[in-house]
């Protein structure tokens, strides 16, 4: 059963419009749109958690990059085939972040986001440690054989950007109706009552902890499932994907587009990453405009721009 | 192998470490103990006090003593003010949220390394040490002006303590962080306090990045690892305790230290960055305080 049918609607609107695009977009936008819904589903990841359940990571790099490396790893050393890379990355993220949600959960707050921080920062710090298996700074490049699988009898190229973009587009297009199911059912309540208060949550006979680590595995697997995609997709793995400043990505594309709202990450990403590619032409400091709108954003839109409209026009909109 | 020699060097390092990250960790948990604000762009105050004492190195004329003089009061000053200005033009406008003031001290993070990137460049820059003397041990020389920054440290700590215990501004801060309210209704400029205390702890970190600067080279990414060991520090020593910021700085630094000489560096970052997560998740009130009594 469907709880918001208008919502509904406009995601599927949405996934439309998006199909359309590359049939009117140049071939260097297309693989810039490729990126883009990649690093929106890990910013969907991020919601779950920061929009849906109110906590506040800092660390969700971490589980980009377990499905980066757990999904690019396994194709590079034991040479699975895509699809089932692409599973192990999805499994180990899984698992990773049911992990850390059962420790870091035990926290809230300014803790929280220490703590989140802090498992972020040694996951990275060990995949570069361990430089002899993960390539390190360096990264690595997967072999030639493992940027192309087939499905159903035809040929999918990896390096191909017509099929990399639908390829993104359909895992985008699945884990925005399995986040719209998720959200606007009994667990997405759940999730907002927690977010709202706590206490009283808890006062209903609900075990708040095991509801928010659901939360933190659903974000996290998610997350994850965006770093495998984008590791088989472009062929690459290396820890900068692993590091402060993708944490920080999902933070600031989620703030941007609205937190608690669906389409809020895609929006995000997109205004950012355009934003971002246009003054990285301009100046080296780039990341400087990065810290003025993460300031300027949390001082006078701190619901975002999908969550604005919401307040004003659209309550529909979650 | 005779063990000696490495232990007394390592020995010597994580005594350098652990003083320089006593006053950059004494920042952060000032700033945290007054204003409940965990300031992620604390790395980036200290990255700005050792640029600012390469450029006085750099265009002072004279021996090296001048510039370094000159460091360490330009630095603490400039960096002071723009934390005030940061103070009040951005956290106290959102009221001191604590999720508002994280993202937000993030932003700052990028606003001054990026500033730092444009304004000094992305190479590193070396400063000469204000003097040099060898001190000889039976197996190898040591710089004396790294012992030198040790004595530095310890003296502006126990200036820290001294300001915080005999002093009024210190007794404001104290009341501050004891009951803002209470503070409040008896008249105490709570929003001073607030931006006196975030310049005092930006201050300090200035102080640790001129002090450190002989000794490693300038650059406008070196205040991250910095962040990550005063937090390491700060948290186990409990959030906001002085005494217990002190004991965890010599500890964290000695046995990064050794953990660096005899292992890896990585590794030794990685040790601490665990310790960390797992003190705030089994220990909340850290390793040296008592459960509901804090110094």
């Amino acid at each position: 059963m469907i709880h918001n049918g208008r919502l509904f609607a406009l995601i599927l609107a949405t996934i439309a419009v998006l199909f359309a695009l590359q049939f009117a977009l140049s071939d260097y936008l297309v693989l810039a749109a490729t990126r883009i819904l990649i690093m929106a589903v890990f910013a969907m990841g991020y919601n779950m958690l920061m929009g849906y359940a109110g906590l506040l990571s800092l660390g969700h790099a971490m589980f980009f990059g377990a499905g980066l490396y757990a999904a690019g790893l396994s194709s590079y050393y034991w040479g699975s085939s895509l699809p089932v890379s692409f599973l192990i990355g999805i499994l180990a993220s899984a698992a990773f972040s049911f992990v850390i949600g059962l420790l870091a959960l035990r926290t809230t707050g300014v803790s929280f986001m220490i703590v989140t921080l802090m498992f972020a920062q040694a996951a990275y710090l060990a995949t570069l440690y361990f430089s002899r298996i993960t390539g390190g700074d360096q990264g690595l490049t997967l072999p030639t054989d493992a940027r192309s699988f087939s499905l159903l009898g035809h040929q999918m190229d990896m390096t191909s950007d017509p099929v990399r973009f639908n390829l993104a587009l359909a895992i985008f297009a699945l884990v925005l109706v399995f986040m719209f199911f998720v959200t606007q059912g009994p667990l997405g309540r759940l999730f907002a009552a927690v977010r709202e208060n706590e206490p009283r949550t808890r006062m209903l006979g609900f075990d708040t902890y095991r509801v928010r680590l659901a939360a933190f595995t659903i974000s996290g697997t998610v997350s994850g499932l965006a770093g495998a995609l984008y590791g088989l997709v472009f062929g690459y793995i290396g820890s900068a994907f692993a590091g402060f400043h993708y944490s920080i990505e999902a933070l600031l594309f989620t703030l941007v587009g609205g937190p608690g709202t669906l389409l809020g990450p895609l929006l995000g990403t997109t205004v950012m990453t355009m934003l971002i590619d246009r003054l990285s032409g301009l100046t080296t400091a780039y990341l400087m405009i990065v810290g003025v709108i993460l300031i300027l954003v949390n001082r006078w839109f701190p619901k975002g721009i999908l969550g604005t409209i919401r307040e004003r026009a659209l309550p529909w909109l979650k | 192998m005779d063990l000696a020699p490495y232990l007394l060097l390592a020995g010597l390092e994580g005594l350098v470490q652990a003083s320089v990250l006593m006053l950059t960790a004494l920042g952060l948990s000032l700033v945290f103990g007054v204003m409940r604000v965990v300031n992620v762009a604390h790395g980036e105050f200290y990255m700005l006090g050792a640029l600012i004492a390469w450029a006085c190195g750099a265009y002072i004329p004279g021996p090296p003593v001048l510039g370094f003089v000159a460091g360490l009061l330009v630095a603490p000053l400039a960096v002071g003010a723009l934390a005030w200005a940061a103070d009040r033009a951005v956290l106290q406008k959102i009221g001191y949220n604590p999720e508002g003031t994280i993202v937000s001290t993030i932003g700052m993070l990028y606003i001054l390394q990026q500033g730092a990137l444009l304004t000094f460049g992305p190479d590193a820059r070396a400063v000469d040490a204000p003097f040099y003397y060898t001190i000889r041990t039976p197996w190898f020389g040591y710089s004396s002006y790294k012992l030198f920054t040790v004595a530095v440290a310890i003296l502006l700590v126990a200036g820290l303590w001294l300001l915080m215990r005999k002093s009024k501004v210190g007794l404001l801060m104290r009341a501050t962080q004891f009951d803002r309210e209470t503070a409040l209704n008896f008249g105490i400029p709570v929003g001073k306090v607030y931006s006196a205390v975030f310049a005092i702890g930006a201050m300090m970190a200035a102080v640790a990045g001129v002090l450190v600067v002989p000794n490693q080279q300038a650059h406008y990414l070196m205040g991250t690892d910095p962040l990550l060991l005063s937090f390491v520090v700060v948290i186990v020593g409990g959030l906001g305790s002085i005494p217990g910021t002190i004991a965890a700085a010599v500890l964290i630094g000695l046995s990064d230290g050794l953990l660096s000489v005899f292992f890896s560096p990585t590794l030794a970052k990685i040790v601490s960055t665990l310790l960390v997560a797992l003190v705030l998740i089994f220990r909340p009130e850290g390793l040296f305080t008592v459960k509901g009594r804090r110094a």
